[in-house]
């Protein structure tokens, strides 16, 4: 899933400071997972703020909303009645939907109310890490299943550095080598012949270096 | 014993059950301090709602920092459910410690129910 | 056996002797002299200069430009190029820069994470790896093509190496690791500095075993310790190190004053050992900030004067 992290408040606060009638915009499904902008965490935030404001001496009215998605249009039409009540929205969803309600309602300021990070799995409760960075080329069936391009911080194809030290990356002993992994792998599913294959030069025109991507299906096009 | 009459008591199962939200929120309905009362670490009844009620105490002091109501308004104290000496002396504490920082810097502005 | 290239190196190499490299770091500025002082301090003694690359990652003067200044007092480069600051265009451009002022040795290398230098908040490219740079610099002297496929005009003739360290991990890759640098195309290795000897001697049994010491030259990466604190740093700090207790030791026992004169000693002591070790075809001293001992550690190792090879 996405991955994202709660934006420090102060942050917050100094992007909607200008206004007095918001909307916090939670999601209900990855950055609920991640616990960072579902309904709890709009709630959360929405205290804080009504707080800050009346600190303030001021009059903002703060109000709470989840959308089940911010990422499909048929859950942001559901903004469509009120969205004129607010001068302006935070919205808790990942980058993607921040930018979506942006699109879909032109004229209301949106704020991010989250720093997206990257699309990991959840390790335990309060602990995710990241596994893909979308590069859109996919060579996990060379790798054991373990990725080089978002878990090598070199994003060596062919590893590992020699900076690794014990089965742990040169950046810091919290991270994993990631072709420790891969070998480790190979070895336990006896395919350890594929590291000496030399991995071929990356396209990366289908990653972020090729521009902006899309993904058109004209078999399910209406 | 007798313990302030400046305490109102909400009686929960486990401190576990103390949501972020309950303390915000009361907080922000213009409550001067907030404070939990669970179990000794490790005694508690229901495994770790102690543990989570002091992770969620310090995440709202935090906020409360952050938004200039003052986070030393809200704590987390432990004893067993027996020590009614202890109950008392942490609320007389407790009361002090709220009486010196005075009232809900947000109490006499505008107050909107939440 | 004919070389493939011009390079001094290459042809030390195929000649039967022992070769010795050096390494030179550019300075944090734009001042030549610091090369050049450099240089002619080691020149005499050495078959060819490596110039780093940005080397942890702190911002210096560029390889390239360095290697040129070599080049034009008559010393022999061979230019390091690592994968992280550069993607395939800049890569292939430089190599291009460097083939026209006639430098023919190449270093093919990742890099360390800029996480290690001064520009830690900076990207990282990493649009090849060292083994793909390999590769490349193969190809475009091989076929005389770009990676696009279009021709290049006079093709660079480089020698190409890579490094290989055979004290990181995981050990039992270090030799499959080598292997598959020889595949990509690497002619010759020089290894990251050795202190544990028995170590190195394995990695290069189980390198004779699978051939590989035919298919490629090896070259012994040699550091001189300057005192035991560095020693210890070095077993501590630096990840793929293996610095054994008995060095460590051996110089913790020595009086201070003596103790650079003691890491000197080892390291010509341990030139002497591994000139038997079958496979190994020459040295790569690094004597980082320690230049001047050089010219010393080439001839007491009985490794001067360097052959004279005609051109």
């Amino acid at each position: 899933m996405i991955v994202a992290d709660k934006k420090p408040i102060e942050e917050i606060i100094e992007d909607i400071k200008p206004y007095e009638r918001i909307l916090i915009l939670g999601c209900n499904e990855c950055v609920t997972v991640c616990e960072a902008g579902g309904k709890k965490e709009v709630g959360i935030l929405a205290s804080a703020l009504r707080m800050y404001f009346l600190s303030q001496g001021r009059d903002v009215t703060i109000d709470e909303k989840t959308l089940e998605r911010q990422c499909d249009h048929e859950y942001l039409e559901e903004l469509r009645a009120d969205i004129d009540k607010y001068d302006a929205v935070v919205s808790l969803a990942c980058g993607v939907g921040v930018q979506f309600m942006a699109e879909t309602y032109f004229t209301t300021p949106v704020f991010p109310g989250v720093n997206t990070c990257f699309m990991g799995v959840t390790e335990e409760r309060g602990r995710w890490s990241e596994r893909c960075q979308g590069c859109g080329q996919c060579i996990l069936s060379r790798t054991g299943g373990i990725c080089p391009v978002s878990r090598c911080a070199k994003r060596l194809m062919n590893g590992p550095c020699g900076g690794s030290s014990n089965g742990k990356c040169e950046i810091n002993k919290e991270v994993i080598c990631a072709w420790q992994l891969i070998i480790e792998r190979l070895k336990a599913l006896g395919k350890m012949e594929t590291y000496e294959v030399l991995s071929p030069i990356k396209d990366w025109s289908t990653d972020r270096a090729g521009g902006p991507r899309k993904v058109v299906r004209e078999d399910v096009q209406p | 014993m007798s313990y302030p009459t400046h305490i109102k008591i909400i009686r929960v199962p486990c401190t576990g059950k103390v949501d972020i939200l309950h303390i915000l929120h009361a907080f922000e309905k213009g409550a001067d301090g907030v404070y939990a009362v669970g179990c000794m670490e490790g005694d508690c009844h229901y495994d770790n709602g102690n543990f989570r009620a002091r992770k969620r105490i310090e995440q709202a002091k935090k906020i409360l920092d952050a938004v200039g109501v003052g986070g030393e308004r809200a704590a987390m104290f432990n004893m067993a459910s027996s020590e009614g000496p202890r109950f008392a002396e942490v609320a007389i504490e407790m009361v002090e410690k709220i009486k010196q920082l005075g009232p809900n810097p947000i109490k006499f502005k505008k107050v909107r129910a939440a | 056996m004919k070389t493939k290239t011009p390079s001094r190196l290459e042809k030390v190499l195929v000649s039967g002797h022992l070769a010795v490299t050096s390494e030179c770091g550019p300075p944090r500025g734009s001042d030549p002299d610091v090369i050049t002082q450099k240089a002619n301090m080691i020149k005499d003694y050495v078959d060819a200069v490596n110039i780093t690359d940005n080397q942890t990652s702190v911002t210096r003067m560029c390889s390239l430009a360095a290697c040129i200044r070599l080049k034009l007092l008559g010393v022999d480069p061979v230019l390091q190029m690592v994968t992280r600051d550069r993607n395939r265009i800049a890569l292939q451009s430089d190599i291009l820069g460097a083939a026209s002022f006639d430098i023919h040795n190449i270093l093919c290398l990742s890099g360390d994470h800029q996480s290690f230098g001064d520009c830690p908040q900076g990207q990282n490219v990493h649009d090849l790896d060292s083994m793909q740079l390999i590769q490349t610099v193969r190809h475009m002297r091989d076929e005389g093509k770009f990676l696009g496929g279009d021709d290049i005009l006079r093709p660079p003739r480089m020698f190409v190496g890579a490094a290989a360290n055979p004290f990181a991990d995981p050990f039992e890759i270090r030799v499959p690791r080598l292997a598959k640098k020889i595949k990509a195309g690497a002619e010759f290795i020089q290894t990251q500095c050795i202190y544990n000897l028995d170590k190195f001697e394995e990695w290069m049994k189980l390198a004779r075993d699978r051939g590989l010491h035919e298919q490629v030259y090896i070259l012994a990466g040699m550091t001189p310790m300057k005192s035991a604190g560095m020693a210890r740093y070095m077993k501590n700090r630096v990840p793929g190190m293996d610095v054994p207790d008995a060095l460590v030791k051996r110089l913790a026992d020595t009086p201070k004053e003596k103790q650079a004169e003691e890491g000197l000693k080892i390291c010509i002591e341990d030139i002497q050992r591994l000139k038997a070790v079958e496979g190994v075809c020459g040295f790569h001293i690094m004597a980082i900030e320690w230049e001047e001992k050089v010219p010393e550690i080439v001839q007491k190792a009985g490794l001067f004067p360097r052959p004279k090879i005609e051109d």
